[in-house]
């Protein structure tokens, strides 16, 4: 259901003098279906700059923990740049600025007080091209753990092993950990970057456009992946295939022009959807 | 086929003048290359080859004995009697001390006939160049072998064994001097410089004056010493010169040559083409691992290639890592505006101020103002003596690193920015802090391009000459800048190098054609130090290029 009520809205400007809102306050029992799932991101009226351009606008959404949510929407409509906004990988562009609150289990990740390195390890991140470090498999699962102090190299084994398993890749690259990891196929890279997130144990995992570097089938793989995922961590992934949002996630956010059109269950939004905007990019009639 | 124009307008069109245009460009630079490979390596190489000796009679009945070194047409000498003009042949008589000049210039015409007589010797000198003549006598201190037809293959028997014996001896008047009469000079001076430091501590102390006492006393017992080692020496020398070769020349006159004098002797008609093989890799080899004799004009170029392979060393631990850090702050840390613009238009222009600058920079800054204060801190007890107040390898060195900071700085900055975006994300998507993003990611991956940088500045070190004649380099240094004594590498001392050394030879020794070989020499190699220590570096960074390649899909 839509989770961006008039009521949010209205009182977004007024949150911020308040303290953090505690995390069972914000799921609001009147406006939420699925009510024992508690929410985990929630976005506030978030106004979003590059430099002069503002590339979101009032932009507010509860994304529930243990779920996954997608962004829909044409190129260039923001729904990558909100993404960036939830682990603040927008702070490395230079003169990005938001303006609103995006809270991580009821705490604002703008505050002056949060450390962003550690914020980032909650939140890990997916990238559309695959990116793993010309190191080897082992290290690029290992380079998170190790930058956050795990230097025994049993426990590291052990959790290398771990996520390359969560990640599925497990049984294709145990014989090869030392190999580079550049030598993996193009699925087997992105699976890798999974792994490489899940090492780092974190709460949340971002995912922008994982699949549109890759052919059916890794994109199958993916997605199955995905779907085990959900049951860990709570998965944000932006897509431009709309099969795919509507296969893989639970909510679904439409976005067109900087603005959060319509957002709410996948199902009501591919079948019933509220807005005609809505109706006309799911059909195919527009952009 | 189209009409003429059609074709003209295609063939402007297709560009095929344009590719014949720049692959000529290509193949003028090839041919440059190669060109002046071969004629430094025809006219380097060549010298260590035993060359025939040829005993020339002239018309006049005067016999020459030399080696031929070139010839040509008498300019302006066709006439009508003949048609292409005079030949003239040009000989390396050797006998400086006899005859003043090493060369002689004879014209085809005042030939009369030319031999090649087997027992004529070549006898390569400590002083005055080569001899050439007929080894008459191989004197052993007084007792003489008689000369004559049937002995002379005993004559040059014992010539080679005398000669050998010498050597012998030689090394060991080396060691003597060098290493015992050294090392206790070394103490000695050491000793002083420690009595020298008691006396600026001053005072009446009685413990710094039973310091001095014992300073004082050890340098007595040191004194004696050295005065027995020199009397050994003095004994040596009088054994070394005691034995003589005699030796005709082409002029009847017999000379004697002491045998410490006398580094080698050969008889190149004599020999057959394995033992000329066999004598032209000892002198190449001599040539590239001895010390050079008689004002630099023979023996050898070793300490050169040693003092500029470790300049340029010492100049890479300075340049790198000041480089490196200079340009990943302006890479990734300073905030991109007009002012970093600014810098970097600095930097690059900094590539093309003329060495000279950077070396009268070097002697003002680091040799008399550094240096200065750092004798008078660290060193007072040799002054008036500098130690780091005058040029040295280490001035040397940063002054050269100063050279080539903006190399390194620009071809850093080029190896950061080629790091894609996706790998800083990455890495700053897991946690990871700016810094340590950079540490083990970006700095890894921008090694190749770091290394470029590397390569370029010591292509640009080592040929560099100008700087350095201010800030440390010498025409010939008394002693490597590492030795056996603490603390082993000597940054203050003066070096040799092989730049310097081209121009030294070439244009300051009092020998010019003689030396001319050597000139060729030394640049060949110092072209060869330079294309090794760069294939060098350019291997490691194929190396890590295979193993950061970015992807492979």
């Amino acid at each position: 259901m839509e989770v961006r009520s008039d009521r949010m809205t209205a009182m977004a400007p007024m949150v911020s003098l308040r303290p953090p809102v505690s995390p069972s306050r914000l799921v609001s029992p009147s406006r939420t279906i699925e009510s024992p799932v508690q929410a985990k991101i929630s976005v506030r009226d978030l106004d979003f700059y590059y430099g002069h351009r503002q590339a979101l606008f009032h932009v507010g959404l509860t994304v529930r923990s243990h779920s996954v949510t997608a962004f829909i929407g044409p190129s260039g409509c923001g729904k990558s740049t909100l993404l960036r906004c939830l682990n603040r990988m927008n702070d490395l562009v230079e003169g990005a600025r938001a303006v609103g609150r995006v809270e991580l289990d009821g705490v604002d990740i703008y505050e002056a007080a949060i450390d962003v390195t550690d914020l980032r390890k909650r939140v890990g991140m997916v990238f559309q091209k695959s990116n793993p470090f010309p190191k080897s498999i082992y290290d690029n699962v290992a380079y998170g753990p190790r930058l956050h102090g795990t230097k025994d190299r049993r426990s590291l084994d052990e959790l290398v092993q771990h996520s390359l398993q969560g990640a599925g890749l497990w049984e294709e690259v145990k014989d090869r950990l030392q190999h580079s990891a550049v030598g993996l196929s193009g699925g087997q890279q992105q699976r890798l970057c999974i792994a490489r997130a899940l090492a780092v144990q974190p709460e949340v995992i971002l995912m922008d456009e994982p699949c549109s570097a890759l052919d059916p089938i890794a994109t199958g793989k993916i997605e199955e992946l995905i779907y085990r995922l959900k049951e860990t961590y709570t998965v944000v992934i932006v897509t431009h295939n709309m099969q795919q949002a509507a296969r893989v996630s639970d909510q679904c956010g439409f976005f067109l022009m900087g603005e959060l059109v319509e957002f709410g269950d996948t199902k009501t939004i591919f079948t019933t959807p509220r807005d005609k905007r809505t109706e006309d990019y799911i059909t195919g009639r527009f952009g | 086929m189209g009409k003429p124009s059609t074709r003209m307008k295609k063939f402007w069109r297709g560009g095929e003048l344009f590719v014949w245009m720049t692959a000529s460009g290509v193949a003028i630079s090839l041919l440059m290359v190669a060109g002046m490979l071969v004629l430094i390596m025809i006219n380097g190489l060549g010298q260590f080859w035993p060359r025939a000796l040829q005993q020339v009679t002239l018309n006049t009945q005067e016999t020459v004995i030399g080696q031929l070194v070139s010839e040509e047409t008498i300019p302006h000498s066709m006439t009508i009697e003949s048609q292409t003009g005079q030949r003239r042949f040009r000989y390396r008589v050797g006998n400086r001390d006899q005859f003043g000049s090493e060369y002689r210039w004879i014209n085809e015409a005042e030939i009369a006939s030319m031999t090649f007589p087997e027992d004529l010797t070549f006898v390569e000198r400590r002083e005055w160049g080569p001899a050439y003549g007929r080894i008459s006598l191989a004197a052993e201190g007084a007792a003489a072998t008689p000369a004559g037809e049937s002995a002379l293959e005993t004559t040059w028997e014992t010539a080679l064994r005398l000669v050998a014996q010498a050597n012998q001896l030689r090394q060991r008047i080396e060691h003597l001097e060098r290493e015992e009469i050294g090392s206790i000079n070394y103490r000695i001076e050491k000793a002083r410089l420690a009595r020298q430091a008691l006396v600026l501590k001053g005072g009446l102390d009685p413990a710094i004056a039973e310091a001095d006492r014992r300073l004082v006393d050890e340098i007595v017992v040191l004194d004696r010493e050295y005065r027995s080692k020199s009397e050994a020496l003095e004994q040596l020398h009088k054994e070394a010169s005691r034995d003589a070769l005699l030796l005709t020349l082409s002029t009847g006159r017999s000379v004697r040559l002491s045998l410490d004098q006398i580094i080698a002797v050969s008889r190149p008609n004599a020999m057959n083409w394995l033992e000329k093989l066999e004598a032209y890799v000892r002198n190449l080899w001599l040539f590239v691992s001895s010390e050079p004799r008689e004002a630099n004009t023979e023996g050898g170029i070793f300490p050169a290639i040693f003092g500029t392979v470790l300049m340029v060393f010492l100049m890479t631990m300075a340049v790198m890592p000041f480089g490196v850090m200079a340009a990943v702050y302006l890479r990734e840390y300073a905030k991109q505006g007009p002012l970093v613009r600014l810098v970097r238009i600095a930097v690059n222009n900094l590539a093309g101020v003329p060495s000279i600058v950077f070396g009268v920079f070097g002697l003002a800054f680091f040799v008399y103002a550094l240096g200065g204060s750092i004798d008078q801190i660290l060193f007072p007890e040799a002054l008036p003596n500098p130690t780091f107040g005058t040029g040295g390898i280490l001035w040397a060195s940063l002054t050269l690193a100063l050279l080539t900071v903006p190399v390194v700085i620009v071809a850093t900055e080029e190896g950061l920015s080629a790091v894609p975006r996706d790998f800083r994300e990455g890495s700053v998507g897991l946690g990871a802090t700016k810094f340590e993003t950079i540490r083990h990611v970006i700095l890894p991956c921008a090694l190749p391009g770091i290394l470029t940088g590397l390569i370029l500045a010591m292509a640009r070190a080592a040929g560099e000459v100008a700087p350095l004649m201010l800030t440390g380099v010498v025409k010939l240094a008394p002693a490597l800048p590492l030795d056996e004594y603490l603390p082993f590498l000597h940054l203050e001392r003066k070096f040799m190098h092989l730049g310097f050394h081209i121009y030294d030879v070439g244009f300051q020794s009092p020998n010019v054609e003689a030396a001319k070989p050597m000139v060729y020499m030394t640049t060949l190699i110092l072209i060869l130090v330079v294309v090794l220590l760069n294939l060098t570096a350019v291997m490691l960074r194929n190396r890590l290029r295979k193993r950061f390649a970015t992807s492979a899909v």
